[in-house]
């Protein structure tokens, strides 16, 4: 069985849940213009896994086989509208940003992949942790991302300004197309580069070889 | 153990003993934390209408701030303040002073009708009966009139205050509290340098039209209309247009025209 350790850091970069999983990837499109509100996010997200880990894990072994993804779903489902409505009371301005992003956390792949793959099978102690290890581990992505659609599309880092913009008297031309959901599918792209050719183990054997182009005598 | 689980009486066992405690969690929540909710959600309406009118201050509680505003129910048809009736009509109704929800009413059939498409600038489809009106005053005379707006963009609807200085004809402040333009470009109406180019702006031109408008790219200095014009946003032509098209529907005959007559009429 998988150490404690091993349970909480594999999925920061050797096992990351949207770069190697290809997980979660909608989220991490959407909320990640600003870091303030990807914070917020990442941590709605890791509680909510976390505990929907620990309260299935806690019941597996009397979750009917037939029902099961209907009983994660419900259980997932209440702890998403308690943390909306967390957020709602206590930070409402950033609530307010996240708008539906907080109720989508339901259908985020990496909780209810969690769920099925880990808590099902384990201890309630141990699925915690994978859960936070997990929720971790999407977090690094969206700050990375986050990190780099603020400074460069709006010229700031949790709302200082750090690059002065044209528009408010300084010198930075802010880059429109990092505040639109798209630049964040490049800067995936390159967190997956950076991290396959940190740890090339992550590169998959491809499943065919591409022949050579065969050559017939100069005819096109 | 797990053998009969998959039974019928152990799967609906458990189906139902689920559902109840999650419904007592997720109501339990809901319930318990309903009065923040709604505080949060006036409190950040106030601010708004605070940060419009430019008197907000950071370092004081909205609630001691929002003191020095009154809020008063219009009648946008007859262009007086509501009367009493109304008021004890519209209370009954659910909406009472304190907390007039207005864009519910735009949606109650009893006290809005729908718009016909050649009057419709704003692109708001229903026009609500009553509006309310936010005024602060100073020195026991009329200060700032704070006006609701809202219309459509380019993508979504703009939800917004207008202030206007007491003469109820120089533009004193403007902000959107909700909108859904792109960020960078529609979403640069929230931009500050932006918004302080309205301050000063005339509603009227010297005809006595509603003439505030946005102009495409900037505005020609020197030019006769200058006083009623303000500088587009780049890239933002047909949110530009929106916002010119809701603040010219709202600021005419259909929207508080009545209303900022009977006020100069009084002269405040």
């Amino acid at each position: 069985m998988s150490s404690i350790k091993e349970v909480l850091t594999q999925p920061l970069l050797a096992n990351n849940p949207i770069a190697v999983q290809i997980l979660g990837v909608c989220s991490a499109l959407a909320v990640t213009t600003s870091l303030n509100v990807t914070l917020v996010m990442c941590v709605a997200l890791t509680a909510v896994t976390a505990c929907s880990n620990f309260a299935i894990a806690l019941i597996r072994n009397h979750i009917p086989g037939n029902i099961r993804i209907i009983v994660q779903m419900t259980i997932i489902a209440s702890l998403v509208i308690v943390v909306d409505q967390i957020l709602k009371a206590y930070a409402y301005d950033v609530s307010k940003q996240l708008s539906v992003f907080v109720g989508l956390i339901i259908t985020n792949c990496i909780v209810m992949g969690r769920a099925e793959a880990f808590a099902m099978k384990n201890p309630p102690g141990l699925s915690f942790l994978d859960g936070i290890g997990n929720g971790l581990g999407y977090s690094v992505v969206l700050i990375f991302v986050a990190v780099f659609r603020e400074l460069l599309g709006s010229g700031s880092l949790l709302g200082f300004e750090i690059l002065p913009l044209v528009t408010n008297g300084g010198w930075y031309y802010s880059n429109g197309l990092l505040l639109l959901p798209p630049s964040a599918f490049f800067l995936i792209g390159l967190f997956i580069w950076l991290s396959r050719t940190l740890i090339p183990e992550q590169v998959e054997e491809p499943d065919f070889v591409i022949s050579p182009n065969t050559e017939t005598s100069g005819a096109h | 153990m797990s053998a009969n689980n998959d039974s019928i009486q152990k799967t609906i066992l458990v189906a139902v003993l689920l559902c109840l405690v999650c419904s007592v969690i997720v109501s339990g929540a809901a319930v318990s934390l309903k009065p923040m909710q709604v505080k949060n959600k006036l409190e950040d309406k106030r601010k708004n209408i605070l940060a419009a009118a430019g008197l907000l201050q950071e370092d004081k509680s909205i609630e001691e701030q929002f003191k020095q505003v009154t809020t008063r129910i219009v009648n946008l048809e007859s262009g007086d303040y509501a009367t009493d009736t109304e008021l004890a009509e519209l209370k009954a109704a659910g909406y009472p002073v304190e907390t007039f929800d207005q864009r519910r009413l735009s949606k109650d059939g009893t006290y809005s009708a729908s718009l016909p498409g050649n009057i419709d600038i704003a692109s708001i489809k229903r026009l609500e009966k009553y509006a309310a009106v936010f005024l602060v005053e100073k020195d026991g005379a009329v200060d700032r009139i704070i006006l609701p707006v809202h219309g459509y963009g380019l993508w979504s609807t703009l939800y917004g205050f207008v202030a206007l200085q007491s003469d109820a004809e120089t533009i004193a402040g403007l902000g959107f509290y909700a909108h859904g333009e792109t960020p960078g470009l529609g979403g640069e109406v929230d931009n500050p340098s932006w918004k302080a180019l309205w301050m000063g702006k005339k509603v009227h031109d010297a005809s006595g039209a509603v003439a505030i408008n946005v102009v495409k790219g900037k505005v020609v200095p020197g030019n006769n209309k200058e006083i009623n014009q303000v500088d587009g946003l780049s890239g933002a032509t047909l949110t530009s247009n929106g916002v010119s098209n809701l603040m010219r529907f709202w600021l005419g005959e259909q929207g508080f025209a009545g209303y900022l007559k009977t006020l100069k009429g009084q002269g405040v």
